[in-house]
């Protein structure tokens, strides 16, 4: 056969794909496909057997045929045939068939790996790079099982060829993700980080994205990469722009691995050793030294290469956020960016200084750029560029540039696009009140918010002023003032006269001493505007109705007349009707001191978190949170037990924990006394959806810290045996329980809620309570597909004695999940005795026809059950000594495995379900708490003692209880948490 | 890292669709259109980066908005537009030059690619990405030698 040179290697494919680009018509194309496929079928069916090239040349027409968008039903064992060719370009077609048809067949599935194994025993580099593309592109469970434990060895063998290691490097980087049980830890990890001194480039280029995932799940195993990553990078830093040949990109040299480097660099802290961290200080450095450099080429793939570094060792210098010096460097350079005629710089630096703004060291470099933001604000022709100005003035805003930034941002709102008003709309609300040094700002600055942009206000920005006018009495006289102004205008936005009606119905008889404004003005204006308004709103003005009359007696007669009115009392809303009919008869019937009980002013609403950053969590900040800081968000929010610190780029993280809440939420008006049935239309209008832990709502699960380990597949492609078993499998055996099982459990001894687990096909939230001995925990299982789950069935178990100590039980749960969508259980839990297992979690279902069998242990632990117990120091050791005996106590001694930060072993301790107890141990450094644990049968009090040594990096644990065997099973399950 | 590697014509005609992550067939032709309309409406003014938090409902509705994390770096080559979707903290430069590095190796190895060499040798394509991209990750970076390699390669029977 004649080497394979351009355009002749298939001949007659060639022409078929000419064929059917001449055709003119869609029924032309079909119609050709169909006479190709008939064709194919008979020489794949015919006697003669077809020799290697005719099976490639018709495999890759059926290959065409499908990439056309049509369905391919035959074929695949002729492509399963050519793997085992010895001819490349046979090979090659077989491989790239199976890559893009991937068939979940398990006769073939078999027969694959047969030829996948051949081949990656060969010896033949290129033979062994096919095969371990096609693993990386299927990356299924079956070619997981089979050679994650081959490929190792092939990674880390000395006679390996260089581009068979960096095809290894991914291949298992893409089973490790997929499958992460079958890639097991062993005498490879340490010899993988040590490719980081390989001298083939590109094969430090493919081990470094392989080494930073493993780094990101296993940073203790991996540690020692930092200083390898620092002296490789540092010798490509310091080389000249040619040193590198191969590897230098319009004369930067190696961009992409020292991008990589710096990324891998960012799942560490800072280094410890100082030299390493002096070295790496020295590159960060260079790197921004060589930003200032004239440029080597005139070519924008010189300065985007370049760039592309020092974007990421700013990443860097923003992930340490310990060297001053360094991020005001890197803000001054992005400062540089933000006047670059590049649209491409310009909407970078923005991104990038919208971290910057959040570290101490920074906020004040990036705030000098105030104008040139503002300014991009106003003439950027991209929208998504203006956004990033948006967010970025959001970021720096603190009390000094409060009232510039806000004027900004309103009058951008009206022009701003339509996609993002109403997210602007929630960020000026925030700031407004976050930075409000007088309240009649605030009230202005919302109410010009509604003017401007009255359709993007959400009921929560409404809500909220009402809440802070209410709460703060000196703003009120100032905020009836302004709201009968604003309703001065002949068009004004229905959320305008909602704020009206509510602010004049309570606080209109603070500007009706002033003629223009007496109290029938008032009335009129509002009523002029009732006919336009829809049916909740008509219902909040008829309660203002009502509110005035009990404030200004003059106004009964006139008012009265507008609710006997036939379009009021005879109105076809039954709502309407209702308060028609209602006001009319208490406003008759009532005696004056009655009405002023009934219609009282609205109490002060309870202090609380804005529900309005809430929904602006909801939202997607345009700063698009990246998954780190979101998790740091997260972790930091796991120290009080889980609070919703959402995090964005924009540091809204930041602002939540800190804001000044001067008032309340609206939420509060559930609370309020039956009053309120003659507010604004109590329940349907001003119920706070974001405030309402309502276990329905599918954004709870966003409220939970997400899970510390990643997000990847355990089951990706099925579990094993899923392909031949028949639909019934269903109600076969249980899986085992997952090794991890026991680890995900000691995630929830000192929280209870959270993401329990999650794969590429499922995630499960849990939610729980405990009361006594009782307790309920709510489950969550989520469709991460588009596919439906179906055959779903979960089953808890309590195996061996736990079935004498716990009563468990469950409701079931629909069989059915639709792609996407959520489901909920709710398990009762009775604890009758103490235990020490916990009950097992079994989850079965189909996806796309492949069982899925897991089983989980239920974070359901013996602490869960206790009740904190105050004590005093005398009481304390006088318990203490009390429960001496040596079978009472439990010991361990222990390596601290998380940060000794005593603000977090506080909050664990707490979440344990102790009272932690102050001033009761002599030394302030330990800590100590009291408990009882409530079972049905009995109460098992116990203290604990916990005696960290800093120095030492070591904890010792004691426990006493009343029963020995809660000591021992507390102190294990302690153990594991600090 | 690269969810998908998509090469499309400004008709919208697909000449390279790489998945890195799973997707069904609806899924695919769904991102594939949606692509096409973001990209396609943008000029030489515009950033080559799109936030696709609009793509997300097709490419994980289920998620949280925090974590629709994707966005298309693209660029365009005469009628092609090479679009590269990554996560949303992935380095927009690297990746934008990933797609020249990727587009000058084709140039090289078609000899002045244009759209028919695509077309006519779109199995030997995915010979050069595999080369260029694996697992969604970068795998070599130097043209000398994914080329060597390649012409090794077109030498074989």
């Amino acid at each position: 056969m004649p080497a394979v040179s351009k355009g002749d290697g298939m001949r007659g494919l060639a022409v078929f794909i000419s064929d059917i680009r001449n055709c003119k018509s869609k029924e032309a194309e079909i119609k050709r496909i169909n006479k190709e496929l008939a064709n194919i079928r008979s020489k794949f069916k015919g006697d003669k057997a077809l020799d290697g090239y005719s099976k490639k040349k018709y495999v890759c027409k059926l290959l065409f045929i499908f990439l056309l968008g049509h369905d391919i039903d035959f074929g695949h064992m002729e492509a399963v045939n050519l793997l085992s060719s010895n001819k490349y370009t046979e090979k090659q077609i077989g491989y790239l068939f199976i890559s893009v048809l991937v068939n979940s067949n398990s006769e073939l599935i078999r027969l694959i790996n047969n030829a996948i194994k051949n081949d990656l025993s060969s010896r033949n580099p290129t033979f062994m790079c096919l095969a371990l593309h096609c693993i990386a592109n299927v990356g299924s469970r079956e070619m997981a099982e089979a050679f994650a434990g081959e490929i190792p060895r092939i990674l880390v063998a000395g006679d390996t060829m260089d581009s068979v290691k960096q095809s290894a490097a991914l291949c298992l980087l893409r089973l490790y993700k997929t499958s992460p049980d079958l890639v097991l830890m062993g005498e490879w990890t340490s010899r993988v980080v040590h490719l980081l001194n390989d001298q083939h480039m590109g094969v430090v280029t493919a081990a470094i994205s392989l080494i930073t995932c493993l780094s990101q799940k296993n940073p203790d195993e991996f540690k020692t990469c930092v200083s390898l990553a620092v002296s490789r990078l540092s010798r490509i830093v310091s080389s000249a722009s040619t040193d590198l040949q191969d590897y230098t990109y319009y004369f930067v040299p190696a961009p992409w691995l020292s991008c990589k480097l710096l990324r891998l660099l960012q799942c560490y802290p800072p280094p410890e050793d100082g030299a390493v961290k002096g070295r790496l200080v020295e590159c960060l450095e260079t790197i921004l030294n060589k930003a200032q450099e004239p440029p080597k080429s005139k070519k924008v793939q010189h300065s985007n290469a370049k760039n592309a570094i020092l974007f990421e060792a700013i990443s860097l210098i923003i992930h340490y956020d310990s060297e001053p010096n360094l991020l005001v460097r890197a803000c001054n350079q992005l400062g540089q960016f933000l006047q670059h005629r590049e649209t491409n710089l310009r909407y970078l630096a923005l991104e990038s200084m919208c971290t910057l703004a959040s570290s101490e060291f920074s906020h004040e470099a990036v705030k000098t750029h105030i104008e040139t933001v503002i300014n991009a604000l106003k003439t950027e022709r991209d929208v998504s560029v203006r956004q990033r100005a948006a967010d970025l003035l959001y970021a720096m805003c603190d009390r000094s540039n409060a009232k510039q930034i806000v004027a900004e941002m309103l009058s951008y709102l009206e022009t701003a696009d339509y996609s993002i008003r109403e997210e602007m709309v929630l960020k000026v609300a925030i700031l407004a009140e976050k930075y409000a040094v007088d309240y009649s700002w605030y009230v202005d600055t919302i109410l010009n918010l509604i003017r401007i942009a009255g359709d993007y206000v959400s009921e929560e920005v409404w809500y909220r002023v009402i809440q802070i006018v209410i709460n703060r009495d000196d703003v009120q006289g100032y905020a009836a003032k302004t709201v009968f102004e604003a309703l001065q205008a002949p068009a004004c936005h229905e959320n305008m006269v909602k704020v009206g009606g509510y602010i004049l119905g309570e606080f209109g008889n603070l500007i009706a001493g002033d003629p223009r404004s007496s109290p029938l003005v008032q009335f009129n204006l509002l009523h002029s505007k009732f006919h336009l308004c829809s049916v909740p709103t008509r219902a909040l003005l008829l309660s203002a109705y009502i509110k005035f009359i009990n404030l200004f007696p003059e106004t009964k007669s006139t008012i009265q007349e507008v609710l006997r009115s036939d379009s009021q009392i005879r109105n076809s809303d039954v709502e309407l009707q209702q308060r028609a009919v209602e006001y009319l008869k208490l406003s008759s019937i009532a005696s004056t001191d009655v009405l002023a009980t009934v219609l009282e002013e609205m109490p002060p609403f309870p202090e609380r978190e804005s529900s309005i950053l809430a929904k602006l969590k909801k939202k997607k900040g345009p700063g698009a949170v990246s998954v780190n800081e979101l998790e740091e968000g997260k972790r930091e929010g796991e120290l009080n037990g889980g609070g919703e610190r959402g995090g964005d780029n924009s540091g809204i993280a930041a602002s939540n924990a800190s804001t000044p809440s001067p008032s309340a939420d609206l939420l509060g008006l559930r609370t309020v006394p039956p009053v309120t049935a003659a507010a604004p239309s109590a329940g349907s209008l001003l119920v706070d959806v974001f405030s309402e832990a309502g276990v329905n709502d599918d954004g709870f699960l966003r409220d939970l810290e997400p899970p510390t380990e990643s997000s990847d597949s355990l089951l990706a492609e099925g579990s094993g045996d899923s392909d031949s078993a028949p639909p019934s499998a269903v109600s076969e055996d249980p899986a085992p329980p997952l090794p991890e099982s026991n680890e995900l459990l000691n995630k929830f001894v000192c929280k209870n809620n959270g993401v329990l687990f999650e794969n590429q096909l499922l995630q499960i939230g849990i939610k729980s309570e405990y009361r006594q001995n009782l307790g309920r925990m709510y489950l969550f299982y989520g469709n991460k597909t588009s596919v439906q789950f179906v055959t779903f069935t979960t089953t808890v178990t309590c195996p061996g004695e736990l079935q004498s100590q716990l009563n468990v039980q469950t409701k079931t749960v629909e069989p059915l999940i639709e792609g996407g969508a959520q489901v909920q259980q709710v398990i009762n839990i009775e604890c009758l005795t103490d235990f020490l297992d916990a009950p097992l979690l079994n989850i079965k279902f189909r996806y796309g026809g492949a069982l899925q069998n897991l089983t989980l242990k239920l974070p359901v632990t013996i602490n869960k059950f206790f009740q904190p117990t105050e004590m005093a120091s005398h009481d304390f050791f006088q318990r203490w000594k009390q429960l001496s005996q040596p079978q009472q106590e439990a010991q361990k001694i222990f390596k601290a495995n998380h940060a000794m930060d005593t603000e977090v072993l506080k909050a664990k301790l707490l979440g344990l379900g102790m009272a932690l107890l102050e001033n009761v141990d002599p030394n302030p450094e330990n800590f100590v708490c009291a408990g009882v644990i409530q079972t049905k049968a009995q109460q098992v009090g116990s203290l604990l003692r916990l005696e960290p040594n800093a120095q030492a990096q070591m904890y010792r644990l004691t426990l006493r209880s009343s029963k020995d065997t809660v000591s021992q099973r507390l102190c294990e399950l302690l153990a594991e948490q600090f | 890292m690269i969810r998908f590697i998509l090469i499309q014509n400004r008709a919208g005609k697909t000449r390279l669709a790489k998945w890195y992550m799973q997707f069904d067939d609806d899924e695919k032709q769904k991102l594939i259109e949606e692509v096409h309309a973001v990209v396609t409406v943008r000029d030489a003014k515009h950033t080559n980066f799109v936030e696709v938090y609009m793509l997300a409902f097709v490419v994980m509705h289920y998620f949280p908005p925090q974590f629709r994390n994707f966005k298309i770096i693209y660029r365009r080559y005469a009628g092609l537009y090479f679009c590269i979707c990554v996560d949303v903290t992935d380095n927009n430069l690297a990746y934008l030059e990933a797609i020249h590095n990727f587009v000058e190796v084709l140039n090289e190895y078609f000899h002045n690619v244009c759209e028919l060499d695509l077309v006519f040798n779109f199995y030997k394509v995915y010979t050069v990405v595999d080369e260029m991209f694996l697992a969604g990750e970068i795998r070599e970076t130097s043209q000398t030698k994914v080329l060597k390699q390649l012409l090794m390669l077109q030498s074989l029977e």
